[in-house]
């Protein structure tokens, strides 16, 4: 049962990216058209527009859970293509562990920098 | 000469197929292969996103991120995810038992549940072709 | 005897061949067959061992459809020789081989232990608690006619493989139970006498069971009965999905006819033969004889 808990994640993921992701590429390449989170000029992903963002706390908070989602989709699905290999028992253990270090070291790093980034944002509109 | 064991299995190959087989093996051939090549654009693009927070914004500016051939290259990342997401929405709808139809009388000349799910698959590629044509007239004008 | 039939042609087969206490692997031997509309494959190999090589081995016996053991790979596709007309799928060639997927015994006969062995693991018979009026019954269990539609599509199956060949995971996953299997699963899990879908979600929720497809749809497309596996193993899927996320709706198994005890065996009917077979125990050790399928107890 463990394995089907575990897809069943997955395919929540799948839903849940559909709509987030949607929405960040939305936001960083429709630029032109809705100025959403744009306020300076044209180009939505300019350092100027992207301090911006960093500076409100649902952006960090948004790219820290769309970190952790996506890497969880996209780390499980090359998992199940790996165990697909008929690999052996301890080849498929390395490789779940494997994974499983990559998806935290990423989504620490991701953390870190969402959050160091909004504190500079923060700093920059103070200072 | 002891009894030689053939195991006969297909092999990678057999994840795309040899030409002989339906819509919706090679629906999955691309899954596989798009959610791929989007996890590998996702791993680097934590990894430049994240220099932000040292002052590092690679992406502004004129560099190799804005070379015609890096904006291709992101253009089909864009039409991997395009087709991954659209595609994903069909296997979660087909994979829960919804659009598949429910258990009948097998009747020669049969029909099987692909039938029932191909509308979905042929609207979720249409969706998927918008997408791309969106993507890319965006990416034109840019 | 002269050819008076119109649609007579000349078909060349194109036959795998392995004998493995004499060979290292299979290799390809061709044969000229006269061919007449209605042959079937069986019937073309049965004329190349009656006229061309006795040698030839292969696998059939009712040669209509039922029994399952003729499935073969019929021009790069799984199908069962006995109900293919070769005119419909050959114009001047035509491969023969065994069911990829499988070790092969000798020419065009595939193992099939390895499926049957996966058979067993999703206990493929109805459980109840009151196990005693199985064996030994005091009444009909009620069960409606719309009920019995929830699974009487997955009684189809013959058992032919055919779909085990064509899957993909199967192709590089020896330990996936694969379509036939997670079939038999679904067949009785939607049975309403049945109780023993928990059980059965040991391997079928487990890392060998049905999240291991993904819908290529392959098996439904070659199965001959239209059992519709891919239909089978998504509902199973649902199965899992909701029984984990507490959705599921609450069920008991279908009680006697007419409430609990009032059913009653109805008079003249035979008591059931013996067992012919001895009921091969823990079907788990039995996966351990092939190297590469071993269990995984969730
Ligand atoms: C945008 C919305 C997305 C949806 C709706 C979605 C949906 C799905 C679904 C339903 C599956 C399971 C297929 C199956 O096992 O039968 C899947 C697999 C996969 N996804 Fe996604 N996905 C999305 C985004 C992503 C992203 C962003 C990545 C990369 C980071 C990704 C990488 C993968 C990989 C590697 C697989 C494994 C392929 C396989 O097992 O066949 N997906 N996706
Ligand atoms: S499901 Fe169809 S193809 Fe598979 S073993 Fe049964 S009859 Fe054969
Ligand atoms: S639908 Fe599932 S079980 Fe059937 S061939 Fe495809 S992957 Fe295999
Ligand atoms: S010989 Fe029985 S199914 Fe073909």
């Amino acid at each position: 049962m463990k394995a089907a808990r575990l897809w069943t994640w997955h395919m929540a993921a799948g839903v849940v990216l559909f709509f987030v992701l949607g929405l960040h590429m939305g936001i960083m390449h429709l630029g032109e058209i809705g100025h959403w989170f744009a306020p300076y000029g044209n180009l939505a992903v300019s350092i100027a527009n992207s301090r911006f963002r960093d500076g409100m706390l649902t952006f960090t908070v948004g790219y820290i859970a769309l970190l952790a989602i996506g890497l969880f989709h996209g780390l499980y699905g090359l998992r199940t293509m790996l165990l697909e290999l008929t690999l052996r028992p301890a080849m498929e253990k390395a490789i779940t562990v494997f994974l499983l270090i990559l998806g935290i070291g990423l989504v620490g790093l991701g953390t870190w920098a969402a959050v160091a980034a909004h504190g500079v944002a923060l700093a920059g509109v103070k200072g | 000469m002891a009894a030689a064991r053939h195991e006969n299995r297909i092999g990678l190959w057999g994840w795309i197929g040899g030409g002989r087989w339906g819509i919706e093996r090679y629906a999955y051939s691309l899954h596989r292969l798009t959610g791929l090549a989007v996890l590998l654009y996702f791993l680097l693009h934590i990894v430049v996103t994240s220099l932000r927070a040292k002052g590092i914004y690679l992406w502004t500016g004129s560099g190799f991120f804005h070379k015609p051939i890096f904006r291709f290259g992101e253009y089909l990342v864009f039409a991997a995810f395009a087709y991954h997401a659209c595609n994903g929405i069909r296997l979660v709808l087909v994979e829960l038992g919804v659009a598949i139809g429910k258990p009948i009388e097998p009747v020669f000349p049969y029909k099987t549940s692909l039938r029932v799910q191909r509308p979905l698959l042929i609207a979720v590629m249409i969706v998927a072709l918008l997408l791309l044509a969106a993507g890319g007239y965006s990416g034109l004008t840019q | 005897m002269q050819n008076t039939r119109p649609e007579q042609r000349t078909i060349r087969f194109h036959v795998s061949r392995f004998h493995p206490e004499n060979e290292r692997g299979p290799y390809v031997q061709s044969y000229e067959v006269p061919v007449h509309e209605g042959m079937t494959v069986l019937d073309g190999l049965h004329s190349i061992k009656d006229n061309l090589d006795s040698t030839l081995v292969w696998r059939s016996s009712c040669r209509m459809g039922v029994c399952g053991s003729c499935g073969m790979l019929l021009n790069g596709r799984p199908g069962l020789a006995c109900t293919t007309q070769i005119l419909k799928i050959a114009k001047t060639d035509l491969s023969v081989g065994p069911l990829p997927n499988f070790a092969i015994i000798r020419d065009l006969v595939p193992d099939l232990s390895s499926m049957f062995d996966k058979h067993r693991l999703v206990h493929p018979y109805v459980i109840r608690a009151d196990e005693a009026e199985i064996h030994d019954p005091s009444g009909e269990f009620y069960q409606s006619a719309e009920e019995l539609e929830h699974y009487l599509q997955f009684t189809y199956c013959i058992k032919c493989g055919c779909c085990m060949a064509a899957c993909p995971t199967l192709a590089t996953d020896a330990r996936y139970l694969g379509p036939m299997p997670l079939t038999a699963a679904e067949r009785y899990n939607a049975d309403t006498r049945d109780g023993g879908q928990r059980e059965r979600a040991q391997v079928t929720g487990s890392s060998r069971g049905a999240i291991r497809c993904h819908y290529a749809g392959e098996c439904s497309r070659v199965c001959p009965k239209g059992v519709d596996p891919a239909k089978a193993v998504q509902l199973l899927k649902r199965r899992l999905v909701l029984d984990y996320l507490h959705l599921a709706r609450k069920s008991e198994p279908c009680k006697k006819l007419k409430g609990e005890g009032s059913g009653s065996v109805m008079p003249k009917i035979a008591t059931a033969p013996a067992h012919t077979v001895e009921a091969r125990k823990e079907p788990e050790n039995l996966l351990q004889h092939s190297s590469s399928a071993t269990i995984h107890r969730p």
